[in-house]
C-alpha cells in the first residue's frame, strides 16, 4: 500500500515496507506530495479547513472533538506567534498506538504537522513525547533532521518563502500531560497542571500565544485526507465517524497489537483479528477506549461497532481506541483496585476533591480487595464519585470516577461477594 | 558540575525554544544532569536552574512533580517496572514476584551492593508488548518472561 491510492490503512501503510520509518519509504510512496502541493498551489487556509472538515475527522486522543472545527478556532489572520502542537504523550492505559505511528511512520506525522502550521499560521510545532518512550524520542528526532535536510523543513520549505520548523519535547513520566493545557504548562518548563478554561489555548495557549493542540494520529492522517479529499476519507468510516482509526488491543487476547480498521467495524470483527480471547476462557468484560472509558459487559461489547457513535450509546466512549480485553479469569474488584490507584498516584494535587477523592476511591476499593469491606462502601464510592465529577479543572477526575462506577454498577454482585465473604467469587 | 558534553547536550535543546523562554528546556537539562550525575541532588538542581536562569525553586517542582526523575541515589541499574491493568493482564504480577525474589528487594529499595534499584511504574505506553520494564529510564524491554528477566539481570553490571 502506499498514500497515493486511498485506502484503510491510512496510518500504517508503511509496515508494507521494509524500513517503513525511512524517507525513502515516504517519499517513495506519495509522501511529502500533499504538502507540496499546498505550497507550489498556495492553497487557501480555508480550502484545507474545509477538506478537514469535510473529512469528519475527530481527534484520536480521547475526546474526539472535530478537528476541522478546532483548527477554525484559530485566530490565524492574527498577528504574532502562533504554535500547533502534537500531544504523543500517549498514558492513558491500554493506549500505545502513538508510539507506533512514531515508530512506523514517523514521516507522516512530520507532514501532518507541517500542513497543520501552513493553515494556521504558525510559525513553528512542538510535539510532546511520553516520557517513557525516550527510543522513539530519539528516533522521531532523526526524522526531522531528515525531513529538514530534504529540505521540508526550515526557512524557505520547497522553495516557497514559507519558513517553519519542528521539534520534539521529551516528556519524564506525568499521566497529566496528557491534559492539553498541562502539556503546554509542561513544555514552558513547568509543573504539569492544567490551565483553567477559558480561556482556551487557540486563544491562550503555548507562551500565551494561540495554539492548536492535536493527538498523534490525527495529525498523521491529514497528509492522507490532503492527498485524496475530506469525501474520501469520510467514505472511509461511517457519516460523523470519518476515516479509519487505530485500535490498541491488550489484555486476554491471543495477538495483542493496534490494528487499523475502518470506523464502524463490528467489535467482533476487532476481536477476531487480535486472536480471540486465550482458549478455553470466556470473554467477560472490555474497557473500549483507554483506562478512563466505562467499562462494558461482554454482551454489551459484542452488539457494538467501533466507533464514536456507537461506542457512545452503549454507555462508554471511544476514547483513544485502546481496547482493554478482560476474561472470565479476572476479579473485577481487583482490575479495578489497579486503576483507582493510577487515578491516585497520578492526580497532579491541584483541585482538592480529585486530589483527596482518588485516594479516597482507591482506599476503598483496596480495603474491598483485601476483605476489610463495610456493606456500605459500595454507596460510599458512588457519593465519593459524584463529589469529584463536575468540580475540578480537568478532566482526571471524572477519568477516574468513570471505572469505579461503571464497574459497580456492571459487576456490583462481585463487589458484594467479596464485602460479604472476604474473598473473591473469580475461580470459586 | 556537569560535563562539557552535557552541556552541550543542554544547549542544543535550549536552541529548540525561542530565546525568552529557555525555561522550557528544563525538564531535558535535569534528565541530562541525571543522565550523568546518577540522580538530581539539590545542588544538581539549583546547578541546573543557574544555567537556564531559571529561579531554584521552580526546577525544584518540576524535578519533584514528574515522576522519573531520582531525587535520592538509585542503584547503577534502575530497573522500572509498569503493573498497570493491561500489564497485569498479561502477567506482570508473576514478573513483580519473580524481579523482587531474585533479587531480594522490594518495590523501592535498591539491592545491598548498589548494583539494582526496582521501582513499580505507571503505563509506559506499549501496553499490548507487555509484561515490560524501562531500564534506566530510557530502555525499554518488553514482552518480559522470567527466564528473559533473568538474562537481563545478568547483563547488567
Amino acid at each position: 500500500m502506499s498514500l497515493n491510492a486511498p485506502n484503510h490503512k491510512v496510518c500504517t501503510w508503511t509496515l508494507d515496507y521494509d524500513n517503513p520509518a525511512s524517507l525513502a519509504t515516504y517519499t517513495a510512496n506519495g509522501g511529502y506530495e500533499a504538502l507540496r502541493k499546498i505550497l507550489s498551489e498556495k492553497t487557501p487556509a480555508e480550502d484545507i479547513i474545509a477538506q478537514v472538515k469535510t473529512s469528519a475527522l475527530r481527534g484520536r486522543g480521547g475526546a474526539g472533538f472535530p478537528t476541522g472545527l478546532k483548527w477554525s478556532f484559530m485566530p490565524r489572520a492574527f498577528p504574532g506567534d502562533k504554535y500547533v502542537v502534537c500531544n504523543t504523550d500517549e498514558g492513558e492505559p491500554g493506549t500505545f498506538k502513538d508510539r507506533d505511528i512514531l515508530m512506523f511512520n514517523p514521516h507522516q506525522l512530520i507532514e501532518g504537522m507541517i500542513i497543520a502550521g501552513y493553515t494556521l499560521g504558525a510559525k513553528a510545532g512542538y510535539n510532546y513525547i511520553h516520557g517513557e518512550i525516550f527510543e522513539q524520542y530519539e528516533s522521531w528526532q532523526q526524522a526531522l533532521d531528515e525531513a529538514r535536510t530534504a529540505g521540508f523543513l526550515g526557512r524557505n520549505i520547497l522553495g516557497s518563502g514559507w519558513d517553519f520548523d519542528l521539534h520534539a519535547h521529551h516528556g519524564y513520566g506525568a499521566y497529566i500531560c496528557g491534559e492539553e493545557t498541562a502539556l503546554l504548562e509542561s513544555i514552558e518548563g513547568k509543573k504539569g497542571q492544567p490551565r483553567f478554561k477559558p480561556p482556551f489555548p487557540a486563544s491562550f495557549g503555548l507562551y500565551g500565544k494561540p495554539t492548536t493542540i492535536n493527538n498523534t494520529e490525527t495529525l498523521a492522517s491529514i497528509p492522507w485526507i490532503m492527498r485524496h479529499g475530506g469525501q474520501a476519507f469520510l467514505e472511509l468510516g461511517k457519516p460523523n465517524n470519518g476515516g479509519s482509526k487505530l485500535f490498541s488491543v491488550s489484555g486476554h487476547v491471543n495477538k495483542p497489537g493496534n490494528y487499523e480498521i475502518p470506523l464502524g467495524t463490528p467489535f467482533a470483527d476487532l476481536l477476531e483479528m487480535a486472536g480471540g480471547v486465550r482458549k478455553g476462557h470466556q470473554l467477560k468484560a472490555v474497557i473500549p477506549g483507554g483506562s478512563s472509558a466505562p467499562v462494558l459487559t461482554a454482551e454489551a461489547m459484542m452488539a457494538c461497532t467501533m466507533d464514536f457513535d456507537s461506542i457512545s450509546k452503549a454507555g462508554s466512549m471511544l476514547g483513544s481506541g485502546a481496547v482493554i480485553v478482560m476474561d472470565d479469569s479476572v476479579c473485577m474488584v481487583k482490575a479495578l483496585e489497579r486503576l483507582s490507584y493510577f487515578y491516585f498516584e497520578e492526580s497532579c494535587g491541584q483541585c482538592t476533591p480529585c486530589r483527596e477523592g482518588t485516594g479516597w476511591l482507591y482506599r476503598i476499593v483496596h480495603r474491598i480487595e483485601s476483605g476489610r469491606g463495610r456493606p456500605e462502601d459500595l454507596d460510599e464510592l458512588l457519593r465519593i464519585g459524584k463529589n469529584i465529577a463536575g468540580n475540578t479543572i480537568c478532566a482526571l477526575g471524572e477519568a477516574a470516577v468513570g471505572p469505579v462506577a461503571s464497574f459497580v454498577k456492571h459487576f456490583r454482585k462481585e463487589f458484594e461477594y467479596h464485602i460479604e465473604h472476604k474473598r473473591c467469587m473469580v475461580g470459586v | 558540575m556537569l560535563s562539557a558534553e552535557s552541556l552541550a547536550l543542554i544547549d542544543k535543546e535550549v536552541a529548540k525554544y525561542p530565546s525568552e523562554h529557555k525555561q522550557s528546556a528544563v525538564m531535558s537539562a535535569l534528565r541530562i544532569a541525571q543522565v550523568e550525575l546518577g540522580w538530581l541532588s539539590r545542588d544538581a538542581i539549583e546547578y541546573v536552574a543557574n544555567y537556564l536562569e531559571m529561579p531554584a525553586i521552580a526546577a525544584y517542582e518540576v524535578a519533584t512533580f514528574y515522576n522519573m526523575y531520582d531525587l535520592a541515589p538509585v542503584g547503577r541499574n534502575k530497573v522500572t517496572l509498569c503493573t498497570n491493568l493491561p500489564c497485569q493482564l498479561q502477567g506482570a504480577d508473576k514478573i513483580a514476584e519473580h524481579l523482587q525474589a531474585r533479587l531480594g528487594i522490594g518495590f523501592g529499595e535498591t539491592t545491598a551492593d548498589g548494583r539494582y534499584t526496582l521501582k513499580e511504574g505507571e503505563c509506559m505506553g506499549a501496553c499490548g508488548h507487555g509484561p515490560l520494564c524501562l531500564h534506566n529510564n530510557h530502555k525499554m524491554h518488553a514482552n518480559l518472561t522470567p527466564e528473559a528477566v533473568d538474562k537481563l539481570l545478568d547483563e547488567m553490571k
